[in-house]
């Protein structure tokens, strides 16, 4: 029977080929969105490895259900539980699936695939593939991938740029059935109609400037579904890495090690002093962590780091220079022992700073690097429903749940990773379910294959099964009408570069750049009620500017100026959502820091932050609605016991990415 | 400088450059520019002020930001190519000052320490242009196609593990998987010609980087399954025959990937295949 029905995934990162394989496997032709050559997606950027229940740590005592029970600690308990649950039952399947399609995964002596510990466990559970793991599954992937194209499967579609999901009905009647995209070479805007459309389009990084995350991930393609209704989760919750290094163009990862292995935090105690860090005395430095931590020193934990960092620079303006960097010093070590411990990272900086870290202290600064937060999915659950929640589980304990498929999701079921509009799914990054508050180191690549390997089979079904009218019979006119709606917002910009004035204001990398400073100081590592109104009224001012915005570049051929600001106006939007979330949230939570409500607040905050946007207004409304638990009972998020398991975990190659 | 020169320009000279690098100096950008397919090439110079720690992607950007040319003529934004910036993605490679590579690990300091050094950036040359910096390297995603750089799994439910690999088989392995198709082995090779009509890509030259990825799934013990097919496509027109052993591929490549020996072992291959194909009476 030939299956005239079609299946759209924009994006060709781990969860969008994950979900291509699962859906051309199953006889559905899949047409695959993507802005980059699939084998070029943000994945690669992916270091330290990937999380799952291995036969040694089950012997060990660990199981699948503690790897879901840290994923939720790990959360500070804002995941969505029945979904974890799934996946971290899943986990060791999916390292199965990827072994046997030749991913490199180091090995032990014996053969066997080798472990390394990760942050947030006792047990050795994250497998990994040299220092580049995120390469190494999206090339596996893209290979099965080629091989459905090949057999004409799967039609590729890459230099496409998502610009906006087709929608019929209003509210709860909304359906997605299609989508327009733009070939960013010949800048022909089309309609394409789809049965089902998955978005798997990754992180927004870039609303925060310079962050560890790809030049793609602007978080447009959300932000564009946002607006187009659908609604999006924890916005306000942004994963920043203590030590990234600060570069011209981007922020890349230093991994935690240099600090476990003796390195040491300071700036000049001279404000604005600007000799070489060489040329300044021992008494003239201050060393930020062992002065205001005297026990702990530089080994504190990654999110006291990252904020005291942050404090120095942004609050006490005493950064290197004045700028947003402070020394991480390796320089009174032996540079033979630093080679032997550290020599791979260290030659990552110097290939992209120029500084040999053995003899010139290296310049770090804390940097955006995930988002949580995402489009607002829902799902059916499995089967496992006990009558009351568990409520603390240890290492040993009886396991409460085997790793059986089905516990957590009803597999197949139509709504799973499904927006509220009908038809549109988010898998991956794009998807808020799986990390809360914060995600776990080596928790994203699975969640994104797992996304797309399980809730691949739930688009399936609704396409198949599901009662709604194939897309192939609906009016041509809704797509015509899409296909002008975003043309003409394409031509209005355009035209905007005609009547430039030149105007330094109405420069749309002027406006990304004041979006990204604003965004960074106000809503990401350390926050004030305060410090997010004034955000918000700087992106009133932005979003003013923007709709004056002046093209650079008036070519009707491969104009990247246009789809870069394109997607500055989508990405204030999103920013808007993130800084208004942060705001309401009074409380602190994972990676949500309120200086003026330190403390979690379950009582009024044990919920999830749903922004809507307003047409009306152009702005989010947010609403707090109950996290979906039931499996697991609310508990502190106590890592006092751990702390120097979390230290251990620091001595890693190159972790948490 | 030439093909020669630029080879040579090691790491001792960059390193030599970085420490006579002038903090605030202005640098000169030279850019071959191209409005798309068919539109004659032109060169545009940019004075970009070096920021600490700039690269050709800041740099880029900069004049992004500010597009107006040394004679102070406006201009548009440059178009190029890129994605990560942390040299794993393989996008943003051009010839910068002659020499094909990524141009996110391309650090001003070590090519243009003096204030009016001159930084040359160029379009890869083997693929066609789209515009400015951007080319098309659609044929070197169709040569993994040609060579099935693939593992014929059977699908993707639960079937257990994958084959048990040795620690050195992995490392061995590993080092082929490194390979980001950028698209540098291709741009340094005498035998790899420009071939703008799709219909002849699958008679032409196939490069170093689809045979080392030939080899790289035909030392997985699944993916040896199509060694035999790999093996048709590489003895064929345009297969390891073509390569002239120039040597300039595995010079270039930014990973270090042994792309001489692939060339080796898929020679060996290729002979053992014809043999067998011989006394099979295929040919």
């Amino acid at each position: 029977m030939a299956d005239e029905k079609r299946v759209i995934v924009v994006g060709g990162g781990l969860a969008g080929l994950a979900a291509t394989i699962r859906i051309a496997e199953a006889g559905m032709p899949v047409d695959l969105f993507s802005m980059v050559p699939v084998k070029r997606s943000h994945s690669v950027c992916a270091q330290g490895g990937i999380n799952a229940c291995n036969d040694v740590a089950r012997q060990q005592g660990y199981s699948e259900y503690q790897h879901f029970d840290e994923t939720l600690i790990g959360g500070d308990f804002l995941n969505d539980q029945h979904p974890v649950l799934e996946m971290t039952n899943w986990a060791p399947k999916i390292i199965d699936l990827l072994d046997r399609m030749g991913v490199p995964f180091n090995r032990s002596n014996e053969g066997f695939r080798d472990l390394r510990l990760f942050g947030g466990s006792l047990f050795k559970r994250t497998h990994f593939s040299g220092a580049t793991t995120g390469q190494q599954l999206l090339y596996a992937l893209d290979e099965q991938t080629r091989r459905f194209a090949a057999e004409g499967k799967v039609n590729k579609k890459e230099f496409w740029e998502f610009l906006w999901p087709i929608v019929e009905g209003e509210g709860e009647n909304a359906r997605c059935v299609g989508i327009v995209a733009q070939d960013m070479r010949t800048m022909q805007i089309q309609s394409f109609r789809a049965d089902a459309v998955v978005m798997a389009t990754g992180g927004c990084g870039l609303v925060f400037g310079k962050s560890t995350n790809s030049i793609i991930c602007t978080g447009g393609a959300a932000s564009r579904c946002y607006q187009a209704g659908a609604w999006y989760g924890n916005a306000e919750m942004i994963q920043v890495h203590p030590t990234a290094i600060p570069g011209a163009d981007k922020c890349r990862l230093m991994s935690e090690s240099a600090r476990g292995e003796g390195g040491r935090v300071w700036v000049p105690a001279k404000k604005g002093d600007t000799r070489k860090p060489k040329d300044i005395p021992e008494n003239e430095r201050y060393y930020i962590l062992e002065e205001r931590y005297p026990k702990y020193g530089n080994l504190v934990p990654r999110d006291i780091a990252t904020r005291e960092i942050f404090d120095v620079c942004v609050n006490e303006g005493m950064g290197i220079n004045g700028s947003n960097q402070v020394y991480l010093d390796l320089t009174h070590m032996d540079p033979d022992y630093l080679t032997e411990k550290l020599g791979g990272i260290l030659d990552i900086y110097e290939k992209f700073v120029g500084d040999d870290p053995r003899f010139t202290p290296m310049r770090i600064f804390p940097a955006v690097h995930y988002s949580m937060g995402g489009l607002w999915t829902t799902y059916t659950p499995g089967n496992y429903q006990p009558e009351s929640p568990v409520s603390s589980f240890k290492p040993g304990d009886p396991i409460p749940i085997g790793n059986e498929p089905g516990h957590g999701l009803d597999i197949g079921a139509h709504n799973n990773a499904m927006t509220n509009i009908t038809g549109l799914y988010a898998f991956g990054e794009v998807n808020f379910a799986y990390h809360g508050a914060t995600r776990l180191g080596a928790n994203a690549l699975l969640s994104c294959i797992f996304d797309g390997v399980c809730n691949g089979i739930s688009v399936v079904n609704f396409v198949r099964e599901g009662d709604q009218q194939p897309v192939s019979e609906l009016d041509q006119a809704l797509f015509d009408a899409a296909t002008k709606q975003e043309q003409d917002k394409h031509d209005k910009l355009l035209d905007s570069t005609s009547t430039g004035t030149g105007d330094q204001q109405l420069n749309p990398y002027q406006i990304a750049f004041e979006l990204g400073e604003e965004m960074n100081a106000a809503s990401t590592v350390v926050k004030t009620g305060a410090g997010l109104e004034k955000c918000l009224i700087k992106l009133e001012e932005l979003k003013e500017r923007y709709a004056k915005v002046e093209l650079g570049d008036g070519a009707m051929w491969t104009n990247q100026s246009l789809s870069f600001t394109r997607a500055v106006g989508d990405m204030i939007i999103i920013g808007e959502a993130i800084a208004k979330a942060g705001l309401l949230r009074e409380e602190s939570r994972g990676s949500h820091y309120r200086t003026d409500f330190p403390e979690r607040d379950d009582d009024r905050f044990w919920k999830t932050s749903v922004a809507k946007f307003n047409k009306e207004t152009g702005k989010s409304d947010i609403e707090f609605v109950d996290v979906k638990a039931g499996l697991v009972k609310l508990r502190p998020r106590d890592y006092g016991k751990t702390e120097s398991n979390a230290s251990s975990a620091s001595k890693e190659p190159i972790g948490a990415s | 400088m030439s093909e020669a020169e630029a080879y040579s320009y090691d790491a001792e000279m960059r390193k030599a450059n970085r420490a006579k690098a002038v903090a605030g100096r202005s640098v000169i950008f030279k850019i071959k520019r191209c409005d798309g397919p068919g539109k004659p090439a032109r060169w545009e110079s940019f004075k970009v002020p070096i920021e600490e720690g700039a690269n050709v992607i800041s740099s880029l950007n900069w004049i992004a930001a500010n597009p107006v040319t040394i004679e102070g003529k406006k201009t548009t934004p440059v178009v190029w190519e890129s994605n990560c910036l942390e040299e794993v993605c393989g996008a943003c490679t051009m010839v910068i000052n002659g020499r094909v590579r990524q141009s996110c690990s391309c650090l001003i300091n070590e090519y243009a320490p003096c204030e009016g050094d001159v930084m040359t950036l160029e379009p890869m040359s083997k693929f066609p242009v789209i515009r400015d910096l951007w080319v098309d390297r659609a044929r070197l995603f169709n040569n993994l196609t040609r060579v099935k750089a693939w593992v014929p799994i059977d699908g993707t439910y639960n079937m257990g593990p994958g084959p048990k690999e040795s620690h050195d088989h992995q490392q061995m392995r590993y080092a082929l998987s490194e390979c980001m198709s950028c698209g540098c082995c291709l741009d340094a090779c005498p035998q790899f010609i420009k071939e703008e009509d799709e219909s002849k890509w699958d008679s032409s030259f196939i490069g170093a980087h689809a045979i080392s990825q030939a080899r790289y799934f035909n030392e997985h013990e699944t993916g040896k399954q199509l060694k035999a097919d790999r093996m048709d496509a590489l003895s064929g027109a345009g297969g390891i025959n073509d390569c002239g052993n120039a040597q300039n591929c595995v010079k270039v490549c930014p990973k270090g990937i042994p792309l001489t020996e692939s060339i080796g072992a898929i020679g060996r291959s290729a002979t053992i295949h014809a043999i067998k194909q011989f006394f099979q009476g295929k040919k």
